[in-house]
């Protein structure tokens, strides 16, 4: 039964969509169809992200296949990723130069 | 596909048949707000503006106002004024009369004689409204007739995930079938803006996007502040939104994926078939009140946290994604698009009960808010009262 969902598959978060405590798997399916299983280091409330990866301070975090902020701290796979971890950078997307 | 509407002699299409009370100013507000009380059949609005504003401040206001007495869900309108306000009755009516050809009627307080002959004066008059527009019949009225506002309010992750992608289900449909569909909220555009621009139908377009969001965040730069100061809210954070940027990611997906046809400033009328932008706030009340001044005679709305956001002139369907909070706020909520997340190949399905429950709505079945008599209306503003 899969507790998270990932949206592209290049996101290095997945969103819980049922709370996962702890210590316990999160499972979730990739676009293509593959399962993927990581385990949460921390309570994940429902609807809420966690990396599937090592996410080095400074990294995008990508979440839609685009940018929705920046790693502000070094963030493990399977912690949180909330206001604590992402600061929020205005990105220079006018493509007019 | 059909719904039943209201003809207007404007030659547009109502889905309610509402006559409107309309207060120029705020220093008519109560008046009407009482004489609406004694009319069934009547509506009206707290209007806090129409007077002691900047001129684009009027100007945006006056716009909702017009637009309002405009929108095809309107018989009639009694426009109600103090006498000495900068919104002045002959402005007001010939701005409704710009817009529209429709019945209308008007009461001065300061020439009435003070508020007791005011509120007779206007409830005589809506009253004989509501009686004559109490003959109209609905008619057959194809779906392209529609113009329909899309906008989310106290998003949570879900709305990204499941509410706003079914409103973009609902908009591609719509506009396949002729229709307008209404992708609103500049602010919620900050950091998606890149996405919505390749979707410009040419380059003036395109390029107008990006000015709109561009003069946004320069009005917040020159007072000193910064959208997101109060955006994402303490409600979106909460549920796991962590910044702007995701939030608009979700948002947008209420546009689907058709063209953008055109940009319209805040309510100013919808001319235009297809997807189309109004550049609105992200505060609900007034990006709703902006749509339907532009003449939307709905509005679908997503919600992850749970709102209750009606209007007077127009029914807002209110949709979650958000299971816990359907089950909450059902009260409030007209539609449960969580199944979008929980059950694979969902999508189709939902996307033509939403369908079914907007035409319903159309034609005549209450939105939960309009049976509970939500009726909110915030008006854009540039700058402070002078």
């Amino acid at each position: 039964m899969n507790n998270a969902m990932i949206i592209e598959p290049e996101d290095n978060v997945a969103v819980a969509i049922e709370p996962i405590p702890k210590g316990e798997a999160a499972c979730y399916v990739l676009p293509d169809g593959t399962p993927c299983r990581i385990t949460v280091i921390e309570n994940i409330t429902i609807y809420h992200k966690f990396a599937v990866h090592d996410i080095a301070k400074g990294e995008k975090i990508v979440k839609y296949g685009e940018h929705i902020g920046e790693a502000g701290a070094f963030i493990p796979a399977g912690a949180h990723v909330h206001e604590h971890n992402v600061i929020s950078v205005r990105e220079n997307l006018d493509d007019r130069g | 596909m059909e719904f039943l509407g209201y003809l207007r002699p404007d030659g547009r299409v109502g889905i309610r048949n509402h006559v409107f009370i309309l207060p120029a100013s705020v220093c008519a507000a109560d008046v009407s707000r009482i004489a609406a009380s004694q009319v069934q059949g009547a509506v009206t609005f707290h209007n806090q503006n129409g007077c002691s504003q900047v001129k684009a401040d009027q100007q945006l206001t006056m716009d909702v106002m017009a637009g309002y007495a405009a929108n095809p869900n309107v018989y009639g309108t009694v426009i109600v004024s103090l006498g000495c306000e900068n919104c002045q009755m002959d402005l007001v009516e010939a701005a409704v009369r710009e817009r529209t050809s429709k019945p209308l009627q008007k009461v001065i307080i300061q020439e009435a004689g003070g508020t007791i002959k005011a509120v007779e004066q206007v409830v005589r008059l809506a009253q004989e409204m509501v009686r004559q527009a109490g003959l109209l019949q609905r008619q057959p009225c194809p779906l392209s007739r529609l113009i329909v506002g899309t906008e989310c309010g106290g998003s949570d992750p879900t709305s990204g995930l499941a509410a706003n992608p079914l409103v973009g289900q609902l908009s591609d449909l719509l506009v396949d079938e002729g229709a307008a569909s209404i992708l609103s909220e500049t602010t919620e555009f900050i950091g998606a803006e890149h996405i919505l621009a390749k979707r410009a139908a040419n380059r003036e377009i395109h390029d107008r996007l990006f000015d709109i969001i561009h003069r946004y965040e320069k009005s917040l730069q020159l007072v000193g502040e910064e959208v997101r100061a109060g955006n994402p809210s303490p409600g979106n954070k909460a549920g796991g939104i962590t910044t702007l940027e995701e939030k608009s990611l979700g948002c947008i997906h209420k546009g689907g994926h058709r063209p953008i046809m055109a940009v319209y400033d805040y309510a100013k009328q919808i001319e235009t078939t297809g997807l189309v932008v109004m550049d609105t706030p992200g505060n609900d009340p007034s990006s709703v009140a902006g749509m339907i001044a532009g003449g939307a005679q709905v509005v679908v709305f997503t919600t992850g946290r749970g709102t209750p956001t009606g209007n007077p002139i127009a029914p807002v369907i209110k949709i979650t994604g958000n299971k816990l909070t359907y089950a909450k706020m059902e009260d409030n909520i007209d539609f449960d698009a969580s199944p979008a997340i929980y059950e694979s190949g969902s999508m189709p399905r939902l996307t033509q009960e939403l369908l079914v429950e907007l035409i319903e709505i159309a034609n005549g079945k209450l939105s939960k808010a309009e049976a509970l008599g939500m009726v909110e209306t915030a008006i854009a503003r540039v700058c402070n009262y002078v």
